[in-house]
């Protein structure tokens, strides 16, 4: 598990250890969603993850 | 064995699964995001190498419909086939080529001005269904009750800057269980069938709303409707749904494209990954 601060609240994002580039991740506290760019060993980068858009689905 | 290229723009609980099942049964895979992606018509130059075979897994339709055109344009064999992904992400394209196919389909009026859509809907009279022709998760589909409803509808669609929310996609309300059936076809083969029921409070019946999964039998019927309808749409992986009409039996109201299975997965006794991954390596070939 890797502990990250959630780039809105500040609070703690647990990313697990199964976790890849381009998966989704949502702050428990704020509801921010983030998007996984780069996880190597303990380091994880985040970006704000795109807004869900009307063609979204499947 | 196949390098199999799966492009996403989201990571679903479905791509990752897909991607640990092909390397799993002795294939190459890897994964690309398709907002990361450029390509010129020039020389078809792109930086990425997208493998044998290409499951397009973008969340956003035109996304992924439009990289679908790019990369067969660069000779790639890509899983939906731009047509199919064409048809199937467009209600109102699914509705003609079920119809054209003669596969059973709730009775469905398309109007292109807010006058027309009210005279149709006063037509085909109340309850009915109204729903944006792209989209999906049952987002924006709207039971109107009576023409009161109706006409705020329309009046509030005339409002969005969207042009496609000025295509009236109205269709019978259908008498059925407070169910759906949602078929994973691959191949024009069902791998597996679930029913879908509605959470409390709610009548759509769309997993992501909260719908349970239940095992739903593969009869005759619905493997053979499953069948017509995937060759109708030009065949692939694709997520059938249908209803069961208490007049008219099963009929088909959506096909989709992209199709999650994580619901599914959770009853089916099927390896729904694996049956996918075979047929892109089948593909592929």
């Amino acid at each position: 598990m890797v502990t990250i601060k959630c780039h809105e609240c500040d609070k703690e994002l647990n990313i697990s250890n199964d976790s890849i580039k381009g998966e989704i991740v949502t702050c428990p506290d704020c509801g921010s969603d983030f998007e996984i760019v780069s996880i190597e060993n303990d380091k994880v980068e985040l970006k704000p993850a795109e807004k869900v858009g009307e063609d979204w689905g499947e | 064995m196949s390098d199999i290229c799966i492009v996403y723009d989201r990571v679903r609980w479905e791509e990752k699964c897909l991607c640990e099942k092909a390397i799993k049964l002795g294939h190459t895979s890897k994964m690309i995001d398709a907002k990361t992606l450029a390509i010129s018509t020039f020389d078809g130059n792109t930086s990425h190498n997208f493998g044998d075979i290409v499951l397009q897994r973008c969340i956003s339709h035109y996304r992924g419909l439009y990289l679908t055109a790019c990369l067969e344009f660069l000779g790639s064999n890509v899983i939906n086939a731009y047509s199919t992904a064409e048809i199937c992400g467009n209600k109102l394209l699914t509705s003609v080529y079920l119809s054209r196919h003669r596969i059973p389909t709730p009775v469905t009026q398309f109007a292109f001005g807010p006058d027309v859509a009210g005279e149709v809907g006063d037509e085909m009279g109340y309850p009915l269904v109204l729903k944006p022709i792209v989209g999906s998760w049952g987002r924006m589909i709207i039971p109107i009750k009576d023409k009161d409803v109706m006409d705020s509808i329309i009046e509030m669609r005339e409002e969005m800057s969207n042009p496609l929310n000025k295509i009236y996609y109205l269709q019978d309300y259908v008498n059925r269980p407070p169910r759906d059936i949602r078929t994973i076809v691959v191949d024009d083969r069902v791998v597996t069938a679930i029913y879908r029921y509605s959470p409390e409070g709610e009548w759509r019946t769309n997993i992501s709303r909260g719908g349970k999964a239940e095992l739903c039998p593969i009869t005759n019927e619905l493997e053979d409707i499953c069948m017509k309808t995937s060759k109708a749409v030009g065949s692939g992986i694709l997520g059938i749904d249908l209803m069961e009409d208490k007049e008219k039996g099963l009929v088909v109201h959506e096909v989709n494209n992209t199709v999650e299975f994580k619901g599914a997965s959770t009853v089916s006794e099927k390896d729904i990954a694996a049956e996918i991954v075979n047929y892109a390596s089948k593909m592929a070939m």
